[in-house]
C-alpha cells in the first residue's frame, strides 16, 4: 500500500491543508478577525522549537545517553518561569520600535548600527543553515525508509544519487515555494504573518499527536506498559547503564551547560524570536504560554525513553539507526497507517522549522545585509525608483530560495557525516552568542555598539574554532591532525582542549570559552568608551521601555527640519505608494490634521515615518534612508542627557503637581467656605453695629428732646417737669440696660465671661425672680402664678445668669400681655433632657416665622422700625447663650392670638452639660 | 495591579531557582542510582515528576493571579 505515489500524495495533501489554514488565517487577519489571537495558538506555535531533531533525534540521543537529551527541554521549562521579566520586555520593545528580527533588535539597540545587524545576520545564517540541512535530511530519510516498506533499510548515502534524482532537492524546492507563499505574499509593515502562525500551531498539534500515538503504540502495543520495557531493559547490562548517568563532574557539567544552552536558544534562535516575539499578537498570551509551552515539551518527551529502550530491545543487533526508531518500530509491526502518520508528523516537525526559520533568516538577510549594501552602492540609483516594494519582496524570495539551497548544498556535502548529527547543539551554541548583546542591552544602559561588536566577534570566533571547525575535521573536510595539534601545531591551541582545558564535552567546552570571551569583551569594551548620542538614547528607550511606552518617546531625540513631500514618497518607495498614503492619512486623522498635505513635518512625523520604514527594511537602513531626505541637527551628548533627565524629572514633577493640585483644590474649597462664613459674620457685625446704634439713638433722642424742653422753657409746670424728668430717668435706665446687655453679649460671644458654677435649686431661683418682678406685674395689673413641684433635682449652673434668664422671660411676658386680663404662669417640671421651665402667657403670640428669629440679636416681637420698641432686642439672645452654655436649650411655642410659651431646660447632669455648653459657645 | 503583576513575576522567579536546584548537582546526584520505583528507573521517575510539578506550580501561580483580577 505504501507505494511512492501514496506517500508523495499524502505529503502534498498535508502541505495543501497547511496552506489552506495559512490562507484562511491571513484572510481572517485582513478582516480583523484573527484566528491566532488566543494564548493556546501562541503556546502551540512556540513549539516550533521541537523540530525533527526532537521528533526523531531525541530517541536517538536517548538510545546513547539515557536522559542526556532532556536538558534541551528542561532548560526552556525553567527559563519560561523568567519570561515575565525577559520575554515580556522583548515583546514590548519589539512592538514599540517595530522590530522585525533578532538582528534588527540588536542593531536597533546599539544605535541602529548596520554593522551589528549584518554581523548578527551572518552568525545566524552560518549557525542555522546546517540546522536546516538536518531537517531536510530527516524528511528525506524518513521518506526513503517508508518507501522501502515492508523492508527496513537504512537510507543509502544520498550523495551517491545524481542531484537531479535526489528527492531531497525537490523537498527543498517545494518547501521554498511554500515558504514564499507563506511568508512573502505581501510586504507587511510589521513583519507579521498570522496565516503562517496558524499553520505552525497546527503543525505542532500534528507532531505531538503523532509522537504520542507512536509512543503509546510502542509502550502498550508492542510491550506491556513502561514497567515491562524498563524491566526487560534492566536485564541487559548495556541498556541498564542508560538508566543512570555516570557520576562524574563532566556529566553534571554537560547537563548544566546543555540546560543553559537550551534556555538561551529557546529565545534566541531566529525562528523562536520570530514566533515568540515578532508574531506575538498580544502580550497577555505570554502568561498562559509560560506553563502551556513547558507542558507541551513534557508531553512530547514522556514516551522518548520507552521508545528508545523498546527500539534497542527490538533491534538488538544495532542494524537500525536509533534516530529512526519512531518510524521503524511501527513498520516492523506492519502498522502501515501509523507509520504513514508518523512520517507526516516528522514532515510537520521539519516543515514547521524550515518555514519559520527561513522566513526569519530571509527578513534578516534582506533588511540587514542586502538592503544596506544596495543603499550604499552607487551604480544603481535606487533613489530614483518610485516603488521599491517589489524589489524588497524579490530580495526576500531570493533569500528564501538561497537559504534552502544552501541548506541542501550543506546536506549534500555533509551527508551522513558527523557534521550533521551534532549540528543541533552547534546551532544552539551559535545563537547563544547573541545573549550578551541582547539580554545585556535590555537591562544595562552601559552596553555600547563597540562592546556588542567585540563580544559578538570574540564569541563567534571561539565558537567557530572550538565547535564548528572540529566538526568539519571529524567529517573529514579538515585534517584530523587539526583536532589533536591545533592551529600552528600548538598543543595549547588544540580546539577541543583550548589552553589545556580538559575533561569537558565539546559543547560545554566551546560554550564556556565562547561565552566567557563574548561577555568579557562586551563588558570590557563597553566600559572603555562613552556611547555616542544615538546609542545612549536607544539604550534608554530599550532599557526603560516600560516607562517610555508611547510611540512619541523616540521623537524627543530628533531635531531638524523635514518636508512631508519628501517623506511620503520615500516611505512609498518601500511600502508601495498606496499603502504609504493610507498610513500617512491614518496618522493625519489621529493627529487632528484635515489631510496629509496639512501635516506639519515635525519630530513626531519624522519618527513615525522612520518606524514605518523600519518595519519594512529594518531600523538601521530606515535611519539611513530617512536622514537622506531630512535635515537633521545633531544633538549633543549633553542635550540627550538633558532630555533624559528632563523626561524623568517631568514625570516626577507631574506626579507632584497632580498631588499639589489635589491639595490645592481641597484648600480652595475650605477657604471658600471659610470666606463665606467670614462674610456672613462681617454682615452680622455690621447689622449688629447698626442695630445697636439704632437702639441707642431712640432713648438718646427722647432724653435730648425732653432735656431741651426743660432747658428752653423755664416756665414749665412742676408736674410737667416731674413727668419729663421721669421719662429722662427711665430712658437713661434703658440706655444703661442696653449698654450692659451689649457688653454682656460681647463678653459671652468672645468667651471672656466669668461663669460661676454651683449647685442650684431652680425653685428658689424662680421664686426669687418672681419676687424681683413683682412690682412690674403689679404696675401692669397682670397676674403671675407659679407651679413648682415639691422637690426637684439640683442643677449645676450660675445662679445670677439663670436668674437673668428668668427675669428676661418674665419681663418679656409682662410687657406683651394686656393689662388686667393678662396672665403669666411659670411651670417647673422634670423632663427627659433635664429640668424644664415654662413661662406661659396669654398675650398676642408670635408668628411661626418669627419664633426662631426672636432669639437672634435685635429681633424684637413686632416690627422694630414702626412700633415703639418694647425691649432692647438682646434679652432673648443673651438668654439663649446662657442656657446653651449650661447644656440646655431654649425655644418658644406659640400660635398668634393664643399666647406664647417660652421654655428652657437645664440638664440634671450638669457636669457634662456644662462642658458641652462651653464647647458650643467656644470658637 | 502593577504590584500584583510583579509579585507573580517574583513567584515565578522563585520557581525558577527552585527548579534549577532540583535539576542540578547535588540534588540530582541523590537520585542517580540504579533503583526503580514501580518499575520505572528512579532517575527517570524523579526528573519527570519534578518537571510536571514545576509546570503545575507555574500554572497555579499564573492562573491564580488571573482569577483575582
Amino acid at each position: 500500500m505504501l507505494q511512492g505515489w501514496v506517500i508523495v500524495a499524502c505529503s502534498i495533501a498535508y502541505l495543501s491543508v497547511l496552506f489552506a489554514i495559512a490562507y484562511i488565517g491571513d484572510k481572517r487577519a485582513d478582516q480583523g478577525r484573527s484566528i491566532i489571537a488566543n494564548p493556546y495558538i501562541y503556546a502551540l506555535s512556540l513549539a516550533v522549537y521541537c523540530t525533527t531533531w526532537t521528533y526523531y533525534g531525541s530517541v536517538g540521543r536517548a538510545a546513547s545517553t539515557g536522559i542526556g537529551f532532556l536538558p534541551i527541554y528542561i532548560g526552556p521549562t525553567l527559563v519560561a518561569a523568567l519570561w515575565l521579566f525577559v520575554m515580556l520586555k522583548l515583546i514590548r520593545i519589539t512592538k514599540t520600535h517595530r522590530i522585525t528580527s533578532i538582528a534588527d533588535f540588536i542593531a536597533s539597540r546599539y544605535g541602529k548600527s548596520q554593522l551589528l545587524g549584518g554581523l548578527v545576520t551572518v552568525v545566524a545564517v552560518i549557525g542555522v543553515v546546517p540546522y536546516i540541512s538536518l531537517q531536510l535530511k530527516a524528511v528525506s530519510n524518513s521518506f526513503t525508509i517508508l518507501l522501502h516498506y515492508p523492508e527496513i533499510v537504512m537510507p543509502a548515502r544520498s550523495a551517491a544519487l545524481p542531484v537531479m534524482q535526489d528527492n531531497t532537492l525537490y523537498i527543498a524546492l517545494i518547501l521554498a515555494a511554500f515558504t514564499i507563499l507563506f511568508g512573502t505574499r505581501h510586504l507587511d509593515a510589521t513583519e507579521r504573518h498570522e496565516g503562517m502562525v496558524a499553520a505552525i500551531a497546527f503543525e505542532s498539534l500534528v507532531k505531538l499527536v503523532a509522537f504520542v500515538a507512536v509512543g503509546a503504540f510502542v509502550t502498550f502495543g508492542i510491550y506491556d506498559g513502561p514497567g515491562d520495557i524498563f524491566g526487560r531493559a534492566a536485564q541487559v547490562p548495556r541498556l541498564a547503564s542508560l538508566m543512570t548517568f555516570s557520576n562524574d563532574a563532566a556529566s553534571y557539567g554537560s547537563w548544566t551547560s546543555l540546560t543553559l544552552l537550551a534556555m538561551l536558544s529557546v529565545m534566541l534562535l531566529p525562528r523562536q524570536f520570530q514566533i515568540g516575539v515578532v508574531e506575538n499578537v498580544n502580550e497577555n498570551h505570554l502568561r498562559k504560554a509560560i506553563w502551556l509551552f513547558p507542558l507541551y515539551l513534557l508531553a512530547i518527551n514522556v514516551f522518548v525513553l520507552p521508545i528508545a529502550l523498546g527500539g534497542l530491545l527490538h533491534f538488538p543487533d544495532g542494524s537500525v539507526d536509533a534516530d529512526t526508531f519512531v518510524l521503524t518500530l511501527p513498520m516492523a509491526q506492519h502498522q502501515e497507517l501509523l507509520a504513514l502518520f508518523v512520517y507526516i508528523g516528522g514532515l510537520s516537525a521539519g516543515t514547521g522549522m524550515i518555514i519559520v526559520e527561513t522566513i526569519a533568516l530571509s527578513t534578516m538577510v534582506c533588511n540587514d545585509l542586502v538592503m544596506p549594501g544596495l543603499l550604499r552602492q552607487r551604480w544603481w540609483p535606487l533613489h530614483q525608483e518610485r516603488d521599491l516594494s517589489g524589489l524588497l519582496l524579490a530580495i526576500r524570495r531570493g533569500a528564501i530560495v538561497a537559504i534552502l539551497l544552501l541548506g541542501y548544498t550543506y546536506f549534500r556535502a555533509a551527508g551522513e557525516a558527523y557534521a550533521l548529527v551534532g549540528i543541533g547543539l552547534i546551532s544552539f551554541a551559535a545563537v547563544a552568542q547573541f545573549a550578551p548583546a541582547l539580554i545585556g542591552g535590555m537591562f544595562w544602559k552601559g552596553g555600547t555598539q563597540r562592546g556588542a561588536v567585540a563580544g559578538l566577534c570574540a564569541g563567534f570566533a571561539l565558537w567557530l574554532y572550538t565547535l564548528l571547525l572540529p566538526s568539519f575535521a571529524k567529517s573529514g573536510w579538515l585534517p584530523v591532525e587539526f583536532l589533536r595539534t591545533g592551529l600552528f601545531g600548538l598543543d595549547l591551541l588544540a580546539p577541543q582542549r583550548l589552553f589545556g582545558l580538559d575533561g569537558m564535552d565539546e559543547t560545554t567546552h566551546s560554550l564556556f570559552w565562547s561565552l566567557a570571551a563574548n561577555i568579557g569583551a562586551y563588558i570590557w569594551v563597553s566600559l572603555a568608551a562613552r556611547p555616542d548620542v544615538v546609542e545612549a538614547s536607544q539604550a534608554t528607550l530599550f532599557v526603560d521601555v516600560f516607562r517610555h511606552t508611547q510611540s512619541k518617546a523616540g521623537a524627543q531625540f530628533w531635531r531638524g527640519s523635514a518636508q512631508v513631500e519628501d517623506l511620503l514618497p520615500l516611505i512609498g518607495r518601500f511600502l508601495g505608494p498606496a499603502r504609504a498614503r493610507v498610513a500617512f492619512e491614518r496618522y493625519a486623522r489621529a493627529h487632528g490634521a484635515p489631510s496629509v498635505d496639512a501635516l506639519h513635518a515635525d519630530a513626531d512625523l519624522v519618527h513615525f515615518a522612520e518606524s514605518l520604514l523600519a518595519g519594512a527594511i529594518g531600523a538601521a537602513s530606515a535611519r539611513v534612508m530617512v536622514s537622506s531626505v531630512v535635515k537633521e541637527e545633531p544633538l549633543g551628548m549633553d542635550e540627550v542627557m538633558n532630555i533624559l533627565d528632563e523626561a524623568s524629572q517631568v514625570r516626577a514633577y507631574s506626579r507632584q503637581i497632580e498631588q499639589k493640585s489635589r491639595e490645592l483644590e481641597t484648600a480652595t474649597r475650605e477657604l471658600r467656605s471659610a470666606n463665606a462664613r467670614m462674610q456672613e459674620l462681617d454682615r452680622l457685625k455690621d447689622d449688629f453695629v447698626s442695630s445697636v446704634t439704632h437702639e441707642l439713638r431712640t432713648p438718646l433722642t427722647s432724653i435730648r428732646a425732653f432735656s431741651e424742653i426743660l432747658l428752653e422753657d423755664p416756665r414749665t409746670a412742676l408736674a410737667e417737669r416731674k413727668r419729663f424728668l421721669g421719662i429722662i430717668s427711665a430712658e437713661s435706665e434703658r440706655l444703661t440696660r442696653l449698654v450692659n446687655q451689649v457688653l454682656d453679649m460681647a463678653k459671652i460671644e468672645s468667651g471672656k465671661i466669668d461663669w460661676q458654677s454651683a449647685e442650684l435649686d431652680l425653685r428658689t431661683v424662680i421664686e426669687q425672680s418672681a419676687a424681683a418682678t413683682q412690682a412690674l406685674f403689679r404696675d401692669r395689673n397682670v397676674s403671675l402664678a407659679l407651679e413648682l413641684p415639691d422637690e426637684v433635682p439640683v442643677v449645676r449652673a450660675d445662679r445670677d445668669r439663670v436668674m437673668q434668664v428668668m427675669l428676661n422671660l418674665l419681663s418679656n411676658a409682662v410687657k406683651f400681655v394686656q393689662p388686667v386680663t393678662g396672665r403669666v404662669r411659670v411651670k417647673l417640671s422634670v423632663a427627659l433632657d433635664g429640668l424644664r421651665v415654662d413661662v406661659i402667657d396669654n398675650g398676642p403670640g408670635i408668628r411661626k416665622d418669627e419664633q426662631i428669629l426672636v432669639f437672634e440679636k435685635f429681633r424684637q416681637g413686632g416690627d422694630a422700625l414702626t412700633s415703639k420698641p418694647q425691649g432692647t432686642g438682646l434679652g432673648l439672645p443673651i438668654s439663649r447663650q446662657i442656657v446653651e452654655h449650661f447644656g440646655g436649650r431654649i425655644w418658644v411655642e406659640s400660635e398668634p392670638g393664643k399666647g406664647a410659651t417660652f421654655s428652657f431646660t437645664l440638664p440634671i447632669h450638669p457636669e457634662r452639660g456644662a462642658k458641652e455648653g462651653v464647647r458650643r459657645t467656644g470658637p | 495591579m502593577i504590584l500584583r503583576g510583579s509579585l507573580t513575576g517574583q513567584r515565578l522567579a522563585g520557581i525558577f531557582l527552585f527548579g534549577w536546584a532540583l535539576f542540578n548537582y547535588p540534588l540530582l546526584y541523590l537520585f542517580n542510582r540504579p533503583l526503580a520505583v514501580a518499575g520505572v528507573p528512579l532517575l527517570y521517575a524523579y526528573v519527570f515528576t519534578v518537571w510536571a510539578a514545576l509546570i503545575a506550580l507555574m500554572a497555579y501561580v499564573i492562573e491564580k493571579r488571573r482569577d483575582k483580577s
